[in-house]
């Protein structure tokens, strides 16, 4: 037997027993790191929500839940809608051109029928919830021209009765609209809207 | 005894490492008062670990329980409140002490050669001690956890293309949840109280590696006697074991005088909102990080302008994260030829006092609404932007300012102040 060493061949033996073991490493990697995404359980509770809102006065708000997220109803007035139009200088994106809603959603009153507005309750700065203001001028606390909306208690970021946020403000984009349509003229189902057709 | 300390001596080093470590490890003979705070820190880490493991063994990691059994915890477990408030606490006086022992390296110049490899593991311990903090913190699974840690996992969705992708790997889910709950629960008593205690190990070896610094910034090892032992050093075991016995005393007294009498402190320690359990339809109305985290919780609401066409909030993550990572830059940032305070000139000292100044007036800022006017003037925000350039001129200009600086010549020897 020759007793000499072999550096070639030791060093290439090291080099594919280093590579076999980074490229096992790296597959053996990979459930672990997938075992963190949302469980089938998790996907399952993200199913669509069936709202009801036979009920819901004009001017009123009610909350509900879609994927532990809350989600807002409003059935806004006459005046309301008005007061949309004429914002448009004060609000980052008044065209929602860069937020995120359904293409139907895509107007000055972000939704399908213009008074029945479908928002997802979570600010889209760092995902605070906003609380209303629907109170009109100095009532509100908000400046004397503020027309009604929403304001993030947690950064400042103020919102318009459609969901569009003011200039300026944390907030980069608007209130995401979730996918939705109206099964009945009073119910409504969050979360699915066959694709966008509705 | 001797007979079974030979026997272990023979097949393990103890007392090859006791000499190395205490016993014959030479620490400059004058320490004072900022040099407690290393130990203090080893003595809350210690004091969080067992108070952690007992707390483990009635908290229940689930959305549905966790909120009862930490008031199980402080009604019905005996001594249970003791123990959650002491981890509680602890938790603020850690933070306490570790700023105090970073305040330590920019008097001293603790950070600079030799020493830089120790105060690269201190930051990457800094920034896991908040991450230990931030989930902890979620555990009790109160409104004001929930909401927090819907913030700061929202931090990650400011990332291009991959955000929100990556927020959701995080949460496990749609939103903060049960899921994310477990894991936090599994990252805070197993993987980071892990990756901690190693790295501790790796700080104090690397420390007696290079030797101790002292006030006055200059290495003791340049004179030593015939021994080879620095001729201004002491050994640590029984001198300075004795003096950080005595201010570990000092700090327990303070430590559980908070236990005891304002475990809370006024909403500081433990904020009133957590007292409701988590609500997913309603944010608490203000939402603030613990007193630890608000300088870089102001920094990140100071950025209101999008700049080249990208969001305020994408910015606003980028100078909170770099408020952060500034500081593992120190060693290499500062250019004076002294190490200590008692030999730079004025620049440094004001920069150094202006740094403190800004770190706490950001954290006042945190902690309060930022359209608000609660100093005088402007309002929070631009009150919190003013400062923001305070807080990274310190960290930019210090190339330039501490090579202007007239220092002072540096002793040959150590000297007592």
């Amino acid at each position: 037997m020759d007793d000499r060493i072999d550096n070639k061949r030791r060093r290439f033996l090291t080099k594919i027993t280093a590579a076999a073991w980074a490229v096992g490493g790296t597959v053996a990697a990979f459930p672990f790191i997938r075992s963190m995404t949302p469980s089938e359980r998790a996907k399952a509770a993200g199913a669509p929500v069936v709202i009801d809102i036979s009920r819901l006065e004009p001017g009123q708000m009610i909350k509900e839940e879609w994927r532990g997220k809350p989600v807002w109803i409003v059935r806004r007035t006459d005046d309301m809608l008005q007061k949309l139009a004429g914002l448009a200088e004060k609000l980052a994106d008044p065209d929602s051109e860069r937020s995120e809603q359904p293409v139907y959603a895509k107007n000055v009153h972000r939704s399908l029928q213009p008074e029945v507005l479908v928002l997802i309750g979570v600010c889209t700065h760092l995902g605070c919830s906003p609380i209303t203001n629907f109170a009109i001028g100095p009532a509100s606390g908000l400046g004397d021209d503020w027309p009604g909306g929403f304001f993030c208690p947690c950064h400042g970021s103020k919102f318009d009765l459609s969901g569009r946020v003011y200039k300026n403000l944390p907030a980069p984009t608007n209130l995401v609209v979730p996918p939705y349509k109206f099964l009945t003229a009073t119910i409504i189902l969050v979360g699915d809207d066959d694709g966008g057709a509705a | 005894m001797v007979r079974l300390l030979n026997w272990l001596d023979d097949r393990f080093p103890i007392r090859k490492l006791w000499d190395e470590h205490l016993a014959k490890y030479y620490a400059p003979k004058n320490f004072n008062f900022w040099f407690y705070f290393g130990s203090l820190a080893i003595l809350v880490f210690v004091l969080q670990i067992s108070t952690g493991i007992f707390l483990t063994m009635h908290y229940k990691p689930s959305s549905e329980h966790a909120f009862a059994s930490v008031e199980y915890i402080m009604r019905d477990v005996p001594w249970g409140w003791l123990l959650r408030y002491m981890h509680s606490v602890g938790a603020s006086a850690f933070f306490i002490v570790i700023y105090l022992h970073m305040f330590r390296a920019l008097l001293y110049g603790s950070h600079r050669a030799p020493r830089e490899f120790v105060w690269l593991l201190g930051c990457i311990m800094y920034v896991l001690l908040m991450a230990e903090s931030f989930m902890g913190y979620l555990l009790p699974w109160g409104n004001l956890s929930y909401w927090g840690a819907q913030v700061i996992i929202s931090l990650f969705t400011a990332i291009p293309w991959v955000g929100d992708a990556v927020a959701e790997w995080l949460r496990g889910d749609y939103v903060v949840s049960d899921a994310t709950l477990n894991r936090f629960f599994a990252f805070h008593v197993a993987l980071i109280p892990l990756v901690l205690t190693g790295l501790v190990v790796i700080h104090i070896l690397a420390l007696h590696a290079v030797g101790s610094n002292n006030p006055d910034g200059i290495e003791i090892k340049k004179h030593k006697n015939e021994d080879g032992v620095p001729i201004d050093g002491i050994p640590f075991h029984p001198y300075y074991t004795v003096k950080d016995l005595f201010g570990a005393v000092v700090f327990l007294i303070l430590f559980l005088g908070v236990v005891f009498f304002a475990p809370e402190l006024f909403g500081l320690f433990l904020e009133r909102a957590n007292f409701e359990p988590a609500n997913l339809l309603k944010t608490p109305s203000d939402i603030v990080p613990l007193w630890y985290f608000t300088p870089f919780y102001s920094i990140l609401r100071a950025v209101t302008y999008p700049l080249f066409g990208i969001d305020a909030k994408f910015w606003g993550v980028i100078a909170m994260g770099l408020s952060i990572v500034l500081f593992f830059f120190l060693p290499w940032l500062d250019r004076s030829p002294v190490k200590s305070i008692r030999y730079r000139g004025w620049m440094y000292k004001t920069a150094l006092t202006l740094f403190v100044i800004s770190f706490l007036i950001l954290g006042y800022l945190g902690m309060r609404n930022p359209q608000n006017t609660d100093l005088f003037l402007f309002s929070n925000l631009v009150w919190a932007q003013i400062f923001f350039f305070v807080y990274f001129g310190f960290f930019v200009l210090m190339p330039w300012y501490t090579k202007w600086d007239k220092t002072k010549p540096e002793p040959d020897r150590v000297t007592f102040k």
